[in-house]
């Protein structure tokens, strides 16, 4: 190189990378082979008929034969249901809670926002055990109150009944899924410009109206972060379904998730389970997109 | 601030979210009470009353829990405990592995990515982000073959290294990072601070908070981590404090005290966990989303 400066700034500049790359080894060594990796495993296993006794290639067999399986049919079905309704649930809701929560003290918002988490930290195992228990048609307290109060007459199969039981999983899902959205609209809510509100009592809004004029469309990223993350996690619905009912009665609480499962660690078609996830994870992946498009919106303020 | 405390939608609120906040305490309750009532007390049936209170609590359930033994191999050769303190103990070396891991990992990335200029960057930083856009359940079947592979079969690392290798820690500490004023590292560089000397001296006291969120975070989703558990975990000897209530409902399910007795052992020590490091977790949670 004929300009030492140029010469010396690429040697500064090949030294800054180095050592850039010494300080991301340790996580992208443990991210390329247990993330990436399996990933590209699960892509190209999904166009093989893989099952315990070995592999062959069959392009889109699996993909096609998902088309026509009515359990598949099914459980994509129950899935849909649940994003539909536990998202707009889930919001809503949420977003009633910090509203409501966000003014008061900060100990008794403290105290609620803890309430509210409590579900999701005690763990999906712990909760759904005790729900089940709940449930339960011979000893379940939901039988009881209802049969007790007059509201029945015997009780009732809450998990065995087709049309009831994915209301059940809907339920208990609900609790496990406010309490993210909660502290981030109690978040978001502090955050609302201040002398915007405060401007728009002296002019003499309502409480209602500085909610939709002002509060509203300032907590709009928020709003849309939580319907990305609250889909993602309803797509996602698994443990609940496994612990609960396995699926039944006969797979009218499938879920995708829930029927990938089954496919591969109780019948080991893994190719067939595989081609599930490439689904799953395309549909999903739609969602997150928008997610990191709100995110990144978010951000550069 | 200007806000009716007096006015009747506000009251008509606080008495809505109170009932809730008692709905939702309500299954904790009836776990931690579960396990302490007897045989009759706890029984729930029609036309009999229900015991809401446990007025005579027993430790019966508990030490039913802590009959079966397990071989446990450590150090000093292999000693006999009780399935359900291995579990608990497994638990909590995934939990505090993970953790520790994630901590280390994570704040060393998130300042390269967030303070450093380098060739690829934008490459390594795009492949995080797709990576964090896919859901995670759908590699747990890969992961089984893999760690089969590795020689990691029902090894805790099973389930240590997938929640570690996971982004989100990376993208929390790139938030946390990008506080730091870059006339400080430039300081730090024309005193003739080392990289590694920058990064303890001048980095970590400002990301300390984002590390303490990451802390509290990757070791409640390692607890809760029980998909990944399940595949990956099968021997009584590995199971975790979650597989092992699972376990307890699958093969006992109609002895409601022992099941519950497993349920408060789960769920008591994360919950304390939460409680004790709360403000960390909420200030994770906001950080790593938008800001809105």
């Amino acid at each position: 190189m004929a300009n030492p400066a140029a010469a010396k700034s690429r040697v500064v500049r090949r030294r800054e990378t180095a050592v850039s790359y010494l300080f991301l080894l340790p996580a992208l060594a443990i991210f390329v082979c247990f993330v990436v990796t399996p990933m590209l495993m699960g892509f190209f296993t999904s166009f093989t008929d893989s099952h315990l006794g070995g592999m062959k290639f069959v392009a889109f067999a699996n993909y096609i034969r998902l088309f026509k399986d009515p359990k598949f049919l099914r459980s994509a079905w129950n899935t849909v249901l649940i994003v539909l309704v536990s998202v707009p649930a889930v919001t809503a809701f949420s977003l009633w809670v910090g509203a409501s929560i966000y003014r008061m003290r900060s100990g008794v918002r403290s105290f609620f926002r803890c309430i509210f988490y409590l579900p999701v930290v005690t763990g999906s195992v712990a909760v759904v055990v005790v729900w089940k228990w709940m449930f339960n048609t011979y000893n379940g307290l939901f039988n009881y109150v209802g049969v007790s109060a007059g509201l029945m007459d015997r009780g009732i199969d809450w998990l065995g009944s087709p049309r009831l039981a994915i209301w059940c999983i809907l339920i208990i899902l609900f609790t496990t899924s406010i309490g993210q959205p909660i502290v981030l609209y109690v978040a978001a809510l502090g955050n609302v410009d201040v002398s915007l509100v405060e401007a728009a009592e002296v002019d003499g809004a309502t409480d209602f109206q500085t909610f939709w004029k002002i509060k509203w469309p300032s907590i709009m990223p928020t709003t849309l972060y939580v319907v990305v993350i609250t889909s993602i996690n309803s797509f996602q619905c698994f443990a609940l379904i496994q612990l609960l009912t396995s699926g039944g009665p006969n797979y009218h609480t499938s879920t995708v998730m829930y029927l990938l499962y089954e496919t591969a660690f109780k019948t080991y078609q893994y190719g067939y389970a595989d081609a599930m996830g490439v689904i799953l994870a395309l549909v999903i992946a739609l969602f997150s997109a928008l997610q990191f498009r709100v995110m990144n919106g978010g951000t550069t303020e | 601030m200007r806000l009716n405390r007096k006015s009747p939608y506000f009251v008509l609120c606080v008495i809505l979210l109170a009932v809730l906040a008692v709905l939702f305490i309500f299954p904790l309750y009836w776990i931690v009470t579960g396990s302490v009532k007897d045989k009759a007390e706890i029984l729930v049936k029609a036309g009999q009353s229900v015991q809401w209170f446990p007025l005579s609590p027993t430790a019966a359930n508990y030490e039913k829990l802590l009959h079966t033994q397990v071989n446990w191999k450590g150090l000093l050769g292999a000693v006999r405990v009780p399935a359900a303190v291995k579990w608990l103990f497994n638990s909590v070396f995934i939990s505090v592995m993970a953790m520790a891991l994630s901590c280390v990992t994570a704040s060393l990335a998130g300042y390269a990515l967030a303070k450093k200029q380098f060739s690829g960057k934008k490459l390594v930083f795009t492949l995080f982000v797709c990576a964090m856009a896919l859901p995670k359940q759908v590699i747990l079947i890969p992961l089984v073959t893999l760690s089969k592979t590795l020689g990691l079969s029902e090894s805790l690392w099973s389930v240590i290294f997938p929640v570690v290798g996971w982004p989100f820690g990376v993208f929390l500490m790139k938030q946390f990072s990008e506080t730091i004023p870059s006339s400080l590292l430039e300081a730090a560089r024309i005193d003739g601070a080392g990289e590694l000397r920058t990064f303890w001296d001048v980095v970590l006291p400002i990301i300390k908070p984002g590390i303490g969120a990451l802390a509290i975070f990757t070791f409640i989703s390692a607890w809760n981590e029980y998909p990944l558990q399940l595949v990956m975990l099968h021997k009584t000897e590995v199971k975790t404090i979650a597989l092992g209530i699972a376990g307890l409902q699958a093969e006992m399910s109609t002895d409601y005290g022992l099941i519950m007795a497993g349920a408060a052992l789960g769920a008591i020590p994360i919950i304390l966990i939460f409680l004790i490091f709360q403000k960390y977790f909420t200030q994770g949670i906001t950080m790593g989303s938008v800001k809105g």
